[in-house]
């Protein structure tokens, strides 16, 4: 009964969400919706990464990598053959890639080849390194990030190198971006609520006694690892089928960079707090854009200088840890059980007062 | 002793285990039959938590080696060990403090889990049907070792006696046919030890169980035990019931120093 209940408000809601986005699709203008896009990738993204950093508790610094290896493959499947004759004019595409592309019709078989490509390189990264810990891994997975970047710049029959690939349809709309945004959240929602996520979260907060009670901890944080690169590789095929090009300097480190600060001010390990402090994010980075362009006060003349949003968020950063180290949500997460109680708290006095009467 | 006759579920087969030139446990070698209740004592320092760790696969042993209900798990990882059949409990208390005391018990359950990831992935009904299986499982525990009425409270709110407790519960939960607690009465006061000394009898009956554990509290070791053995410098020194080992001169000697003798 009660699980009916909070299905069908989840279906309702699910029904709002498409229906803001049907009233988006015909009255935001272009920027807004570039804004609500990015705002959704960022969701998928942080949603993913969190399930590393905050449900596993390892310490990767390699989301880039993931976003970069999705994007590529995204690209060299959707790029339009005769785009590909353009574009790599230094160096051929190798075969296959020269020989096909995806239809747009085919763009979902597209994002999900692009996160299966993600994971593979989360398997090949994942296994020699998952038995590492804290500072070894994050160092590693950095590596594996910049690995992927040197990459992307050097591998020209296959990247086009530091030129990138322009060109690509611009596939990625409000419907595909907040459609990923909620199907990452349900399912990552589901692997932490059960069992397996039960395993992570105990390998979070005990390695050793996991391992007494039958977990098998290289193989949990592998389960991990997989998921997040897979949907790490679609938010990167999300992005650069929404920007339309895709070059290496697109999923550099600055990239990880937002991430964490994304999954460490919503509170790590929060599904809840990772995707509103992704929508923040998205919407804040424009919003300062303000403090990067010159302000003249009358008494005080700012020149604008570039880059200093990244200023404001890292002091952002330095603040939350010196004054709410738990981040916006701690470990909380949304629930319709917690949304029903709150509601039904207010109910109350008012039965009260007909009592009273 | 009825014990006699039934069969060896454990036998330890002259481990050996070296770190480095230190040689923490030498030619150790041990019989639990069925049912038992066997205890582990020695000073500190002695070798008996490497005696566990190396039992359990946390240590590969550098020698020797280790038969479970006839089954060879020495060099196993400590998760398949623990499917083998064999649960412990860790002398400094290590529950998963930010989860809840059920969450801590399903945990343990996770090793038997029939579903699959996928399943799991899209919280089918047969996933959600197995989940909530496990769950009145564990409350059913829980109600057993008297702690479902904490069921939602953080595992690391508890006071101190109810995490040792939660932990031999997270324990039992694997479906243990061996369960070795160390030190399960560290840091317990006199009352409590006594409560310890009744449950540790009442679940292995109740659960069929085979206990071994290390112990400092020798009123519950002598009550509790069926065999001692006393390990002191990694080797052992003596074994046997408790009213032996009681007069053993050499366990006498290794507690509390030589005699001197008498003029």
């Amino acid at each position: 009964m009660k699980q009916r209940t909070h299905m069908l408000l989840s279906i309702a809601s699910l029904v709002m969400l498409g229906a803001v986005i049907w009233w988006a699709n015909g009255n935001l203008n272009a920027y807004y919706t570039r804004v609500a896009n990015t705002a959704a990738i960022y969701v998928v993204a942080a949603v993913s990464y969190n399930l590393i950093n905050g449900t596993v508790g390892a310490l990767s610094l390699g989301p880039n990598g993931f976003m970069a290896l999705g994007g590529y493959t995204i690209a060299l499947l959707m790029l339009p053959i005769a785009q590909k004759q353009m574009v790599y004019f230094l160096e051929p595409l190798i075969w296959p890639f020269s020989a096909f592309s995806l239809q747009p019709n085919y763009y979902l078989i597209g994002l999900i080849l692009s996160g299966v490509i993600a994971a593979l390189g989360a398997f090949l990264i994942g296994w020699p390194c998952l038995r590492l810990k804290g500072d070894y891994l994050a160092i590693a997975t950095f590596g594996f990030g910049e690995i992927i970047f040197v990459l992307a710049n050097n591998m020209l029959s296959v990247t086009n190198g530091a030129l990138g690939i322009k060109g690509l349809p611009e596939l990625t709309n409000l419907w595909w971006s907040w459609g990923m945004a909620a199907a990452t959240i349900f399912i990552i929602k589901n692997v932490v609520n059960s069992s397996f996520g039960r395993a992570m979260r105990a390998v979070r907060d005990n390695e050793v006694a996991a391992e007494a009670m039958g977990i098998n901890v290289s193989r949990t944080k592998m389960l991990a690892f997989l998921i997040s690169g897979f949907f790490g590789g679609i938010s990167g095929a999300l992005m650069v089928m929404l920007i339309s090009t895709i070059s290496p300097t697109l999923f550099m480190f600055t990239m990880t960079f937002n991430l964490l600060i994304i999954v460490v001010l919503g509170g790590l390990g929060s599904i809840t707090g990772a995707t509103v402090t992704a929508v923040l994010f998205a919407v804040l980075q424009e919003v300062l854009r303000t403090v990067e362009s010159p302000i003249d006060l009358g008494f005080i003349q700012w020149p604008g200088i570039p880059g200093m949003r990244m200023v404001v968020f890292s002091v952002l950063l330095i603040l939350m840890m010196l004054f709410y180290r738990r981040g916006l949500f701690g470990s909380w997460e949304f629930s319709w059980e917690w949304l029903l109680s709150k509601l039904r708290r207010k109910e109350v006095p008012q039965c009260q007062q007909q009592i009273n009467k | 002793m009825s014990a006699a006759d039934k069969q060896i579920i454990l036998d330890v087969q002259n481990v050996t285990m070296a770190f480095g030139g230190l040689v923490a446990v030498k030619d150790f070698s041990l019989q639990i039959r069925q049912n038992q209740l066997v205890g582990l004592i020695g000073p500190n320092g002695a070798g008996k938590t490497t005696v566990f760790n190396i039992i359990t696969g946390q240590y590969r042993p550098t020698k020797g080696s280790i038969i479970f209900t006839g089954q060879d798990i020495t060099g196993l990882n400590p998760s398949a060990v623990t499917k083998a059949g064999i649960a412990r409990t860790f002398q400094n208390i290590r529950l998963f403090t930010s989860m809840t005391v059920l969450e801590n018990v399903l945990v343990a359950y996770h090793c038997r889990l029939k579903s699959s990831v996928w399943s799991a992935f899209f919280a089918l009904p047969s996933y959600r049907r197995e989940d909530s299986l496990l769950r009145a499982k564990g409350m059913e525990l829980l109600e057993q070792v008297d702690l479902a009425h904490l069921a939602n409270e953080k595992a690391g709110a508890l006071p101190y006696g109810q995490q040792r407790r939660l932990e031999i519960a997270r324990a039992l939960a694997t479906g243990p046919r061996l369960l070795l607690l160390d030190e399960p009465a560290a840091g317990m006061n006199p009352e409590e030890t006594a409560k310890l000394t009744n449950f540790i009898r009442e679940i292995r009956d109740r659960f069929d169980l085979t206990v071994f554990l290390i112990e400092h509290d020798m009123s519950l070791v002598m009550k509790v035990c069926e065999e001692i053995r006393v390990l002191d410098y990694g080797q052992t020194i003596a074994h046997g019931t408790p009213a032996e080992i009681q007069q053993n001169a050499r366990v006498i000697e290794a507690y509390l120093g030589e005699a001197e003798d008498h003029a």
